[in-house]
C-alpha cells in the first residue's frame, strides 16, 4: 500500500477538511461512516498491483497528480448529452464535476412512492430514509476506493423504488466532467434501491469534456430485493485524460433479476469493478460489458460474482478490441457457495487485438464449493480475419470502415447482453460512431 | 473496346511461381470463359486481379478500363467496376447482408461521384434483385453467408453481382458445389447482366457451367499459361477429351 505519496495526502487532507461542512455532518452515524472511511483509506491508500485484485492495473499514473476540490457550478450547456430515449429523457438527473446540478436536471414525472433525488438533497431533507441502506454493500474494510468513497460521502443519487412499483422509462444519470483550472477529483454515489417485486432502469452516461483531467471515483450500491427487477446500465466516455474508478456493489434478494452492462470507451485509465451476491434462490444476474481501447488507454473490467443460494443463474459476456498501445484487463471471479447447488453460471471473455502491442490480460477464476453446479467459462484472444477483410474490400468497402463492420460486429454481441431494448439500441449506435473515428 | 487486358503476367504465392506469363484481353460485351484443370492457376489468377494479399506480381502487366489494375487497392478495383465472385464466399457473423450490400453499394456510389441510395431506394432495389435470384427476405437480413447452402452462398454472390452493377465480373468456379437447380438459377442470374458494356471471365473447371453461360471465347489454363484460345466448342472439346493435350493427367 501507498500512503506516503502526494495524491493520498492530498485527498486525506481534503476529505478532513471537508468533513464538518458535507450535508448530515451533524449525524452521527454519518459522522461515523465517514470518519472511518476516511481512516481507513490512511491506512490502505491506493491500491498497488502487489495486491491480486490490482495485478494488472496500475494507479501510477494517477500518482503524479495532485487532486484539488472541483470549482462550483461550472458553466455548462448539456444540449448536446445524448439520451437513450430518441425523443429525449424522461427522467434525467445531471451532474457536474461531481456536484448534483437541479437546474440542469429534470426527474420527471414518477410513480407515486417513488424517490429520486440527489443523495446531497436526501441527507439534508430525509436522512433516515438512507441510514440504514448506505454503506450496506459497499464494505470498505478491504477495498481503498470505497473507503475513499465513504470518505468523501456527499453527493450523488437516490433512486428507492417502492414495493410493486414499476418505473416504466429509465432514468438517466448524466456524469460530466469539465476542464477546470487544477485537475479535481470527485467522489459520487449512487444508492439504487428496488424493493420487492419493483422494476426499473437506471443509465449512468459518464463524459468529460476534451482536455480534462480529473479522477472520477464512483460508487453505486444496489439493492435489489425479493423479485425485483433492476436493469442498470453504464456508459463511459469520460475525457481521454480522465481516471475512471468505479465499483458496483450489488445485493440481491431471492428472485431478483439483476441484469448490468458496462459499454467502456473512454478515459485514459478506467476500470469497473462489480460485485454482486446473489444472496436467495431463483436470481438471475448479468454482468456483461463491451470495450474499445486505443492509443494509450488502459480499460479494467473485474467482477465479482457470489453464488451464495442454490438455484441462481449468472451470465458474463465480456468483449473488446484493443489498439494502438492500449492495455485490458478482465477479471471474472466467480464464487459457488457449498449452500449453492443447482448454480448456472456462464462467462465468456473474448479480445480483439488489433495492434502487435495491444495487450489483454484475461483472468477467469471460478472457485466451486458446490458440487451439483454448472458452471462453464471460455477465454479467447485473436486477429481480425483476413479473409473477411479482404472480402468486405473486394466489394469495394474501404479498409478502415471494413475493420470497423467486423469490430462493431464482434462488439455488438456483447451489447446484444443488454436486455431493455432502447438501451441496447443506443449503446450499438454510441459504439459505432466511436468505432468510425466520431468521439 | 478492351475492359481488361492482361500481359505477360507473371505471379508467385509463398515463393511457388504460379502465373508464368499470361497474355489476355476481354473486351466489353463478350464472356470469355477461362479453363483448366487443378493447380494451373486458376484461382490465383482472379485473387491476382481482385488485389489479394499474398499474391505477388513479378512480372507484366494488368490494365483495366485504361488503368493500372496492380496499383490499385482491393477497394479501388471494386470501386472502378471490377467484380469477383468467390469460389468460396466468406462467412461474416454479426454483420447482416443488408448492411454489407449497404455499406458496400454506397462505398461504391461515392468513388463513382454518386450520393448514397436512402434506406427505402436501397430495401426497394435489393428486394427487386433478391427476387430475380429467388432469395427470401431472410436471407438477405441474416449475417453474410452464416448458415446458407452452398447454392445459396452463389446466390448470394449474384445478387452482390446485381446490386454493384460490375463492368467486369470474374466468376471463380462458381459452379463447384452447386446441384443443377442452383446452378441454374446462379447462371439466369448472370446471364440477366450480359449487356454490351460488360465483360465476363468465366474460370471453371468443367464444361458444365458453360451449357447456361455461353461463353464468346473460350481460353485454356495450364501450367500457369494460357495454351489455347478458340470460340465456344473448345469447350465441348475439352469435354471430351480432357486436358491431356495439355500434359496435364487428371486421372492419376
Amino acid at each position: 500500500m501507498t500512503t506516503d505519496n502526494t495524491t493520498v495526502q492530498a485527498l486525506i487532507a481534503q476529505a478532513s477538511g471537508l468533513a464538518p461542512t458535507l450535508p448530515g455532518a451533524g449525524l452521527p452515524w454519518l459522522k461515523d461512516l465517514r470518519a472511518a472511511g476516511l481512516d481507513r483509506f490512511a491506512k490502505l491508500g491506493l491500491p498497488t498491483q502487489r495486491q491480486e485484485a490490482w495485478k494488472f492495473t496500475s494507479l501510477r499514473p494517477l500518482e503524479k497528480v495532485s487532486f484539488g476540490p472541483a470549482a462550483e457550478s461550472a458553466p455548462v450547456s448539456i444540449d448536446r448529452i445524448p439520451s437513450v430515449l430518441p425523443g429525449g429523457p424522461a427522467h434525467r438527473m445531471v451532474f457536474v464535476d461531481g456536484r448534483f446540478r437541479a437546474d440542469l436536471s429534470q426527474p420527471g414525472a414518477l410513480p407515486a412512492g417513488v424517490v429520486l433525488e440527489s443523495l446531497g438533497e436526501a441527507l439534508a431533507r430525509d436522512p433516515d430514509r438512507v441510514a440504514g441502506l448506505l454503506g450496506r454493500t459497499a464494505t470498505f474494510d478491504s477495498h481503498p476506493l470505497l473507503a475513499l468513497n465513504t470518505a468523501f460521502l456527499a453527493d450523488g443519487l437516490l433512486l428507492y423504488v417502492p414495493r410493486g412499483v414499476t418505473v416504466a422509462d429509465p432514468i438517466e444519470a448524466v456524469f460530466l466532467g469539465t476542464p477546470g483550472s487544477a485537475p479535481a477529483a470527485w467522489h459520487p454515489r449512487l444508492l439504487l434501491v428496488a424493493e420487492e417485486n419493483a422494476e426499473a432502469t437506471v443509465v449512468e452516461h459518464h463524459l468529460g469534456l476534451p482536455g480534462a483531467t480529473y479522477l472520477s471515483n464512483v460508487a453505486s450500491e444496489v439493492v435489489a430485493g425479493p423479485g425485483a427487477r433492476l436493469h442498470h446500465y453504464k456508459i463511459q466516455m469520460e475525457s481521454l485524460d480522465a481516471f475512471h474508478l468505479a465499483t458496483a456493489t450489488a445485493h440481491l434478494g431471492r428472485d431478483a433479476t439483476y441484469d448490468t452492462f458496462v459499454l467502456n470507451l473512454g478515459a485514459r485509465l478506467a476500470r469497473h469493478e462489480a460485485r454482486s451476491v446473489l444472496d436467495g434462490t431463483g436470481i438471475t444476474c448479468r454482468v456483461s460489458a463491451a470495450y474499445a481501447a486505443a492509443g494509450n488507454q488502459h480499460t479494467d473490467f473485474t467482477t465479482l460474482i457470489d453464488h451464495a443460494k442454490p438455484h441462481c443463474t449468472s451470465r458474463e459476456v465480456v468483449k473488446g478490441v484493443i489498439d494502438g498501445q492500449a492495455r485490458a484487463v478482465f477479471q471474472g471471479k466467480i464464487i459457488v457457495r457449498p449452500d449453492a447447488q443447482k448454480t448456472d453460471g456462464y462467462q465468456l471473455n473474448r479480445a480483439l487485438l488489433l495492434s502487435p502491442q495491444a495487450e489483454i490480460n484475461s483472468k477467469p477464476e471460478l472457485e466451486i464449493y458446490a458440487d451439483d453446479v454448472k458452471c462453464s467459462h471460455g477465454a479467447t484472444a485473436g486477429e481480425l480475419d483476413d479473409d473477411q477483410l479482404f472480402y468486405l474490400r473486394a466489394r469495394g468497402i474501404p479498409i478502415d470502415q471494413a475493420r470497423a463492420l467486423l469490430v462493431g460486429a464482434f462488439l455488438d454481441e456483447a451489447v446484444e447482453e443488454v436486455q431493455v431494448e432502447v438501451v441496447r439500441d443506443h449503446f450499438r449506435e454510441r459504439l459505432h460512431r466511436v468505432l468510425e473515428g466520431h468521439r | 473496346m478492351s475492359l481488361l487486358e492482361i500481359k505477360n503476367l507473371h505471379a508467385t504465392v509463398d515463393g511457388k511461381e504460379i502465373l508464368k506469363g499470361i497474355d489476355l484481353t476481354v473486351e466489353a460485351g463478350k464472356v470469355h470463359a477461362i479453363m483448366g484443370p487443378n493447380g494451373s492457376g486458376k484461382s490465383t489468377l482472379s485473387y491476382v486481379l481482385a488485389g489479394r494479399e499474398g499474391y505477388e506480381v513479378t512480372e507484366g502487366t494488368a490494365t483495366f478500363a485504361g488503368q493500372d489494375l496492380l496499383a490499385m487497392e482491393p477497394e479501388e478495383r471494386a470501386a472502378a467496376g471490377l467484380f469477383l465472385a468467390f469460389q468460396y464466399p466468406v462467412e461474416i457473423p454479426g454483420v447482416s447482408n443488408t448492411t454489407f450490400l449497404k455499406e458496400a453499394l454506397n462505398a461504391v456510389r461515392k468513388t463513382r461521384g454518386e450520393g448514397p441510395l436512402d434506406a427505402m431506394q436501397f430495401l426497394k432495389l435489393i428486394r427487386a434483385r433478391a427476387k430475380d435470384l429467388n432469395m427470401t427476405e431472410d436471407m438477405i437480413k441474416r449475417a453474410v453467408n452464416v448458415g446458407f447452402s452452398g447454392g445459396e452462398k452463389k446466390r448470394n454472390e449474384a445478387l452482390q453481382m446485381a446490386v454493384l452493377q460490375p463492368r467486369l465480373a470474374i466468376l471463380d468456379e462458381t459452379d463447384s458445389g452447386l446441384d443443377i437447380d442452383a446452378l441454374r438459377i446462379v447462371a439466369e442470374g448472370v446471364n440477366k447482366l450480359r449487356s454490351p458494356d460488360r465483360g465476363m471471365l468465366v474460370i471453371t473447371h468443367y464444361q458444365r457451367l458453360l451449357d447456361y453461360i455461353v461463353p464468346d471465347v473460350v481460353h485454356v489454363l495450364a501450367h500457369g499459361r494460357i495454351q489455347k484460345t478458340g470460340g465456344k466448342e473448345l469447350a465441348q472439346e475439352l469435354e471430351a477429351k480432357g486436358y491431356a493435350e495439355f500434359g496435364v493427367n487428371e486421372a492419376a
